[in-house]
């Protein structure tokens, strides 16, 4: 595997010297998301395989080319999870989603509000930088205040800072077990719901609600989740049924996604009032994420979501010339650029992916 | 806090006329956006501010500013950067790695105003506060709102949530609760040269850089936080304990293994040795088993249902991993004297020995047998006591070396032993640092445990937030120059420590 290292290193020491451009590249499920892709590939899917996995420690370490339904697999068979439930896209199961670009990209699915993101359970990266520097940080324990956490730096950060090689992430016990309750709100009464409930020492692991059904998702203790239930009421979903729901929604598999049109991603203080908009929404996270389908001007759909204290990606499709991701404030600008040109000083790794700065 | 003082290694710089010229400036330009009151000038004033809670390393800075306003903080910070003058900031100076000692050639900033909890947001579950306010304060704050903020370091009744934000602070709930940077969303900052930023939001996630992670834990070196909005969970309903005994360590660290390989994520997992257990129970009178080598302390939360059902769980697999002696608290009551030994192990060796040295190294759990082995070999070879207490979950030791300052020559010895055990830390993959920072104390070991190219991207980082190098410079990352002082003192001829050791 170290050969496959030196190989990236010498394309990359090239490219430094040529100032030629790198779209770094897994599996390619999520090549719509962030700006426009540009330079030459540089596949990192040679680079894979899992290093060590010691279920007993919780810690799992990977090499970044590694596809996820791989790791799935192999945290399933010892009755483990990435608590973060994260996308793949792509074609069901054998889309060729890689570990390194659910770091890169940062996305985390319904269980995110209530167990944490990528970036909560990534505990240290090696990674190439623009020079071509093999440089590790974090680890593998779960405490680790040695430095600055570079590591999570580089979750959705859209491989603008390097490349990704080893991952060592925190896992967790799949819960023992899990059932999911259908109500009929509306979005309002959804949305306080959700906040009320996670206020409530009740096992939460996903929310949603979408044209006027809401859905909640309960993991845990046999007991716990079975006295919740009985708690809250609502109608018990068939467990199949019940488990497509949230595949199909990390997934955008649902009816609602099934649109032609610009898709955006709200992310939002998750008590906000519904947000005015033509189109309907699909909320996630508890009220903390909200989808729009919506051909509305880029900006007036900003401004309606930082005036609530939230930010809009435009997640896939419509015009991207407009910006995909929120602008920056001056100052933090300037720090972005300042970092950019830390780790990639000859600003050759993904260059426009993230296109704030 | 918890140290004793061990030495007075001054490091004044005396009265070099230079020093008093910059000193004076920055003193009139501090007199313009400061009350008169916010700024100490006076040696005698300025000695409580000369040690934080690793008292071995002392100085009096050039001042002391205590701002009380943002604007303020912003106005200090500006005064400085146009003097070249450097920084440091300081919560309530419990931090346990020097991170707060003052520079002889700096300016002390103190957060210590900052103390309010500007709101709470019940339904949102969030408090948005001043970075002095210490960290028990939120949760005693929300506690009749059923809600708490989760990261519990020891010193949580003292300890400032700004110093927390730089420090990354964990405590004994950490593994299912996470450490500061899973615990908070939003901090606004001050900036070196005074800009002020809003890193984080309101929202789960902020668009950019993850520069919430990158700022915690980067003790006080790339912004001075000027508030923070904290998440705050629900109240569990119910807490209990399982302590079990065990008579050999190396089976207590098996049974710790064997808890998390059954699927269960206790609240708090925590290990105590015999010289641990027997130095606390004459201080508390816990009941603690003193024949036992080691004991446990394994907590679940919850509701009443979930915690029958993991405590019934736990005690299983302790009986099953050789538990000489299993007792589950009954009662709150119970419950909180099983835990009152675990709490007070710092004020109990101070009973037993007249100084003692803390290490915080964290390692894979896979090795904790063997580092427990070399910890007991090094205090043979050293000729001085180690007692051992455990955030077992976690894989975060802190072994406690005893020695009296008195003796001429325990202290160096003290500090041979702590290095010697952070590079075994170091060896079999774990850190130098779990929770309480590198500061001024772990910076030597910084250059094990990173290569250069690593500590120069650390630097590159410093000075993307802080190009002029103001803000707590010298602290946690070392320079090449250090690096190969430290190199040539103890490396020897050219072999690392414990070659026969897989280095990650």
């Amino acid at each position: 595997m170290e050969s496959v290292v030196l190989q990236l290193r010498e394309r990359i020491a090239a490219h430094a010297a040529s100032g030629k451009p790198l779209a770094i590249r897994g599996g390619g499920s999520k090549e719509f998301y962030g700006g426009p892709v540009r330079g030459e590939a540089l596949d990192v899917r040679a680079y894979a395989g899992i290093v060590e996995y010691q279920p007993k420690e919780l810690v799992l370490t990977v090499r970044a080319g590694t596809p996820l339904a791989e790791i799935e697999a192999a945290l399933d068979a010892e009755g483990q999870m990435l608590p973060f439930e994260p996308p793949h896209f792509g074609a069901g199961p054998t889309s060729g989603a890689t570990i390194g670009g659910t770091v890169a990209t940062g996305l985390s699915g319904p269980r995110r509000p209530y167990a944490g993101a990528v970036r909560d359970f990534l505990l240290g990266a090696r990674i190439l930088d623009g020079r071509g520097d093999d440089l590790r940080f974090g680890g593998r324990v779960i405490k680790n205040v040695a430095g600055y956490d570079v590591s999570r730096l580089q979750c959705g950060a859209m491989g603008t800072l390097g490349v990704l090689l080893d991952l060592s992430f925190k896992t967790l016990p799949k819960p023992a077990a899990q059932a999911t309750l259908r109500f009929e709100f509306d979005e309002a009464a959804a949305i306080r719901k959700f906040n009320e409930w996670a206020g409530k020492p009740l096992p939460l692991s996903g929310a949603c609600w979408m044209e006027g059904i809401a859905m909640l998702r309960l993991s845990g203790a046999t007991a716990g989740v079975e006295a919740a239930r009985v708690k809250l009421g609502g109608e018990v979903v068939e467990p199949a049924a019940a488990d497509a729901f949230w595949r199909d929604l990390r997934e955008q598999r649902t009816a609602f996604f099934q649109n032609a049109g610009p898709l955006w991603r709200l992310s939002v203080p998750q008590t906000i009032a519904p947000i005015a908009f033509v189109e309907a929404q699909c909320i996630d996270w508890g009220g903390a994420l909200r989808w729009l389908a919506s051909t509305e001007d880029a900006k007036s759909i900003r401004s309606k979501v930082a005036a609530v204290g939230g930010h809009a990606t435009l997640f896939q499709g419509g015009d991207k010339s407009a910006g995909v991701f929120h602008p920056l404030s001056p100052a933090l600008a300037q720090i972005h650029r300042n970092l950019k040109s830390a780790f990639d000083p000859h600003g050759i790794f993904n260059p426009g992916r993230m296109d704030n700065f | 806090m918890a140290n004793k003082v061990i030495t007075d290694r001054a490091m004044d710089a005396g009265s070099q006329p230079d020093m008093n010229q910059t000193r004076d400036r920055l003193a009139a330009a501090l007199a313009a956006v400061l009350p008169p009151d916010a700024l100490l000038s006076a040696r005698e004033e300025m000695r409580p501010y000369e040690c934080d809670g690793l008292p071995a390393f002392r100085a009096v800075p050039m001042l002391v500013a205590l701002p009380s306003t943002v604007a303020e903080v912003q106005g200090v910070l500006r005064a400085a950067a146009d003097l070249g003058c450097k920084v440091v900031a300081r919560g309530s100076g419990t931090g346990l790695s020097g991170g707060a000692t003052p520079l002889p050639d700096g300016l002390l900033l103190s957060m210590a105003k900052f103390h309010s909890i500007v709101s709470v947001d019940p339904l949102a579950r969030t408090a948005r506060v001043q970075p002095g306010v210490r960290n028990l304060q939120i949760s005693e704050a929300v506690g009749p709102l059923a809600l708490y903020y989760a990261p519990d370091p020891s010193s949580q009744i003292a300890c400032s949530i700004g110093g927390n934000v730089a420090e990354n602070s964990g405590g004994v709930h950490c593994l299912k609760y996470g450490l500061t940077v899973h615990n908070i969303l939003k901090i606004e900052v001050a900036l070196a040269g005074g800009a002020a930023a809003t890193i984080g939001s309101d929202a789960l996630d902020a668009p950019g850089y993850d520069l919430l992670a990158l700022m915690t834990g980067s003790e006080g070196m790339l912004g001075i936080t000027t508030e923070v909005t904290v998440k705050l969970l629900p109240k569990p309903q119910l807490a209990q304990v399982v302590m079990a005994s065990f008579d050999d360590v190396e089976k207590a660290g098996e049974a710790v293994a064997n808890v998390i390989g059954a699927g269960i994520v206790p609240a708090g997992l925590e290990m105590m040795d015999q010289l641990a257990t027997r130095a606390v129970e004459d201080f508390v009178h816990a009941g603690y088993d003193l024949d036992a080598e080691a004991i446990l302390l394994c907590e679940s939360d919850g509701t009443p249902e979930e915690v029958a059902e993991e405590i019934a769980k736990i005690e299983a697999v302790m009986k099953a991993s050789g538990a000489t002696e299993i007792r589950v608290s009954k009662n709150e009551a119970e419950r909180l004297t099983f835990w009152s030994g675990r709490k007070a192990a710092f004020p109990a060796m101070g009973r037993i020995s007249p100084d003692y040295y803390c290490i915080d190294g964290s390692i894979p759990r896979k090795a904790l047998a063997m580092v427990l082995r070399r910890t007991a070999e090094f205090s043979e070879k050293y000729g001085l006591r180690c007692a051992n207490v455990f955030h077992a979950g976690d894989g975060n030791l802190h072994p406690i070396i005893l020695y009296d300052g008195n003796v001429p020559g325990e202290l160096e010895k003290t500090e041979e032993f702590a290095a010697e055990l952070l590079e075994l830390c170091i060896s079999v993959g774990g850190t130098i640092t779990g929770e309480h920072g590198v500061g001024l104390e772990k910076v030597n070991q910084m250059c094990s445990q990173f290569s250069d190219k690593e500590r120069e991207m650390f630097f590159a980082v410093k000075r993307a937030f802080d190009p002029g190098m103001l803000l707590n410079p010298g602290k946690a990352i070392p320079s090449l120059h250090r690096c190969a002082e430290y190199g040539r003192m103890h490396v020897h001829a050219g072999k690392l420590p414990h070659p026969d050791l897989p280095r990650f």
